[in-house]
């Protein structure tokens, strides 16, 4: 029994027993963590807010009316807008049999907005067009050069301008012959 | 005078509880994060002023910049309902259980009807290369699948994904498909990014 030493009972500071461990600080340096816990974060954070898509709505015309567009009743209402190659659009009031004179330009917030404006400007100072509604008529027409993003872009012109009559019909042979004779296209 | 002695604190911050917090703001965006499924292609989509978010039963169609049309719907069950019904229906092609199980699992698909069983007899790798489905301007394949999706669902949302840079008559023949009186589905969204700039 004597011989036993389990050297913790003090005593034999300089015998062979175990050496006291130090006590050690729990406290660790937390830095490391927390630089990955932030750089995670700002990641995260990061990587959700970018990719978050948006729903434009888009209401097509019933074809079942014989694939005309809405009646136009007010036809001084009325502009169109041809969406054509290389970001331009080309504008014209009323209709056609009126010969029309025809506007190009293109997008960006002194082209088309400026043209949308003063439409909807000009039909506020109609006194006919305003017994009715107020709001004019767009109607969208884009040539088969034109892109997609050239369609959501004047979409898009219309939600600033908030103007609530717009409708997309296809490109009709007689707009792009009276383009031509006016030598707009190319 | 006696000296004033400056007592020298420690510059040892408790962490405990920065890191508390910031593992809280990690697990909060990493369950928060939908992550993008894995798309056989990448488009770019253009901005607007837009903001209304997507729904969650949406049907969606994607236009890479060449014109290729891609088919895409969240549900998986109503995938597996899809698949059949075109497949066996019109074409008197029938999946097995694990393909018509491995074809829910694609996030999106372009591949025509008759290529579909080969397709999913692929290699993971492999499948990733898509010719887009057959769309003209009558509305070819993307009709048959877009009309039995009505049938399916009618009343998921049908929104195009094109990439800015496509062609308009890519888009008008998908426009055509949606927007008659057998598919009848004249209203569908546009999928853009939110652009912040342009709000003014």
């Amino acid at each position: 029994m004597a011989d036993l030493d389990t050297s913790s009972s003090g005593g034999g500071k300089h015998k062979g027993g175990k050496v006291r461990g130090k006590k050690l600080s729990t406290r660790i340096d937390m830095t490391p963590m927390v630089d990955l816990a932030f750089l995670l974060v700002t990641f995260f954070m990061l990587a959700t807010s970018l990719s978050k898509p948006a729903a434009m709505p888009v209401t097509m015309p019933d074809t079942k009316q014989d694939g005309t567009p809405p009646n136009l009743a007010a036809k001084s209402k009325v502009l169109t807008l041809i969406l054509g190659k290389d970001d331009k659009i080309f504008y014209y009031r009323k209709s056609l049999e009126d010969n029309p004179e025809v506007g190009e330009t293109t997008f960006g917030e002194a082209n088309i907005r400026k043209v949308l404006l003063e439409k909807k400007e000009e039909i506020t100072n109609d006194v006919v067009a305003t017994l009715d509604r107020q709001d004019p008529i767009i109607l969208v027409k884009p040539m088969r050069d034109s892109k997609y993003k050239n369609l959501v872009d004047v979409f898009d012109e219309f939600n600033i301008t908030d103007l609530k009559r717009f409708v997309m019909v296809p490109v009709d042979e007689k707009d792009i012959e009276y383009l031509n004779s006016k030598g707009l296209l190319k | 005078m006696p000296k004033v002695k400056i007592p020298r604190k420690s510059t040892f911050v408790d962490m405990t509880a920065m890191v508390d917090m910031g593992f809280l703001l990690v697990t909060f965006f990493m369950l928060a994060t939908k992550f993008r499924p894995d798309e056989p292609v990448q488009v770019v989509i253009p901005s607007s002023t837009y903001s209304t978010p997507l729904d969650k039963d949406v049907i969606i169609i994607t236009v890479d910049k060449d014109g290729k049309v891609f088919l895409g719907m969240d549900n998986i069950d109503q995938k597996k309902d899809l698949v059949e019904r075109v497949l066996k229906g019109a074409h008197g092609i029938s999946l097995t259980p694990e393909q018509i199980n491995l074809f829910s699992l694609q996030a999106s698909f372009g591949v025509a009807i008759k290529d579909i069983p080969a397709w999913l007899d692929m290699k993971p790798d492999e499948m990733k290369k898509q010719n887009g489905i057959p769309c003209d301007s009558t509305g070819g394949e993307l009709f048959e699948w877009i009309y039995n999706a009505r049938k399916v669902n009618g009343k998921a949302r049908i929104a195009i994904k094109a990439d800015g840079d496509a062609k308009f008559p890519a888009i008008k023949n998908i426009i055509n498909v949606l927007a008659n009186e057998k598919t009848n589905a004249f209203k569908f969204n546009l999928i853009t990014s939110l652009e912040e700039s342009r709000m003014k």
